[in-house]
């Protein structure tokens, strides 16, 4: 018995170290799970970088919509670009957020880059990239036809991301 | 509350406002409770671009977006639970430094206890086997003690006479 006790603590470190194991090993820190999931796409206001007009949260239900917060000084951004152009030849409905960012430069940006999006929400403050708990772009959001957000993706969309991302947007329609 | 106030009044003696100062940003306050209500918070809240960082000690530029959220939201008149709300609405528990006490946080509130517990029993028969003596034995010793006397009886005689020998 007195012997069998000399274990406990090899034992506990053994099922402590499983559990650490596990969980440094699953968990990807730099993606937090968004509260906004099955929320409603936050109201805003806000003048779209192309043409100067202004949207409304209404302009973007009606279909299902790939909602991409981006910035001309976010390198992982410009990393992303060609296969959003990719995805927008595909029919891939995107709607662009332009984050924290200049629309001279955003302009310059989609002329020389191209311009996969439907349309680019100007958000100079970062107000609504703040109502969508945006930390850092580039953020994809899925938005239904509802304008209920279904999902988020954290980092840059490549064909890899988009095996599952893709489908859950399929999903949508 | 009435030593609070008088300490408030005190305070707003030496000073007629009050600023927090983050980052080399300044935070005016009218009342220097509330530039204390503001650093509080800026040190529970936790950037969530940096894995452990709060909102004072960040200079993540969503670190400093979000102070300037939470100045705006304590100028609207929000308390302290409201402004905590507001962020973990849009952010997640993540921004939290203290996790909220629910169904899916059971094992990570429980667990200190969990190990209180087990320590307590483990220790409890640790002491249990050191102040038991002598222990039980098992069939296989109880005969082995009974050979062991059956031996000795049969040489006590001698072993006597040695012992009155050496006596002498």
């Amino acid at each position: 018995m007195n012997r069998l006790l000399l274990f406990i603590p090899v034992v506990v470190f053994a099922l402590m170290g499983f559990v650490f194991w596990i969980g440094l090993g699953i968990e990807d820190k730099t993606s937090l799970p968004s509260p906004l999931i099955g929320q409603p796409f936050p109201e805003f206001e806000l003048g779209v970088v192309e043409d100067g007009r202004t949207l409304t949260t209404k302009d973007l239900k009606g279909q299902p919509a790939l909602v991409n917060v981006w910035a001309t000084w976010c390198p992982t951004c410009k990393a992303e670009h060609a296969f959003l152009n990719e995805l927008a030849e595909q029919g891939v409905r995107i709607i662009g957020i332009n984050y924290k960012d200049d629309d001279a430069k955003a302009r310059d940006w989609l002329s020389l880059y191209g311009n996969p999006y439907e349309y680019n929400l100007a958000d100079p403050a970062g107000k609504l990239g703040l109502e969508l708990g945006v930390y850092g772009a580039p953020e994809t959001f899925l938005v239904d036809s509802q304008g209920i957000i279904r999902g988020k993706h954290i980092g840059d969309l490549n064909p890899r991301v988009w095996e599952v991302f893709g489908k859950e947007f399929e999903a949508l329609k | 509350m009435n030593a609070m106030k008088v300490c408030i009044l005190l305070i707003s003696l030496f000073s007629a406002s009050a600023y927090a100062v983050i980052d080399g940003h300044k935070y005016p306050f009218e009342d220097p409770a509330d530039a204390a209500r503001f650093e509080q918070l800026a040190e529970d809240l936790r950037c969530p671009k940096c894995q452990n960082q709060n909102l004072a000690d960040s200079n993540a530029p969503v670190a400093a977006d979000l102070r300037d959220k939470v100045y705006e939201l304590m100028q609207e008149g929000k308390n302290d639970q409201e402004v905590v709300d507001y962020l973990v609405a849009r952010y997640g528990d993540f921004v939290r430094y203290k996790p909220p006490f629910r169904l899916d946080t059971l094992l990570l509130w429980g667990s200190p206890v969990l190990m209180l517990i087990f320590g307590i029993i483990l220790v409890i028969g640790l002491r249990r086997q050191a102040g038991a003596s002598p222990s039980v034995l098992t069939a296989e010793e109880q005969q082995k003690l009974n050979e062991l006397k059956a031996r000795l009886n049969d040489s006590e005689t001698t072993a006597d006479t040695t012992a009155e020998n050496r006596n002498s």
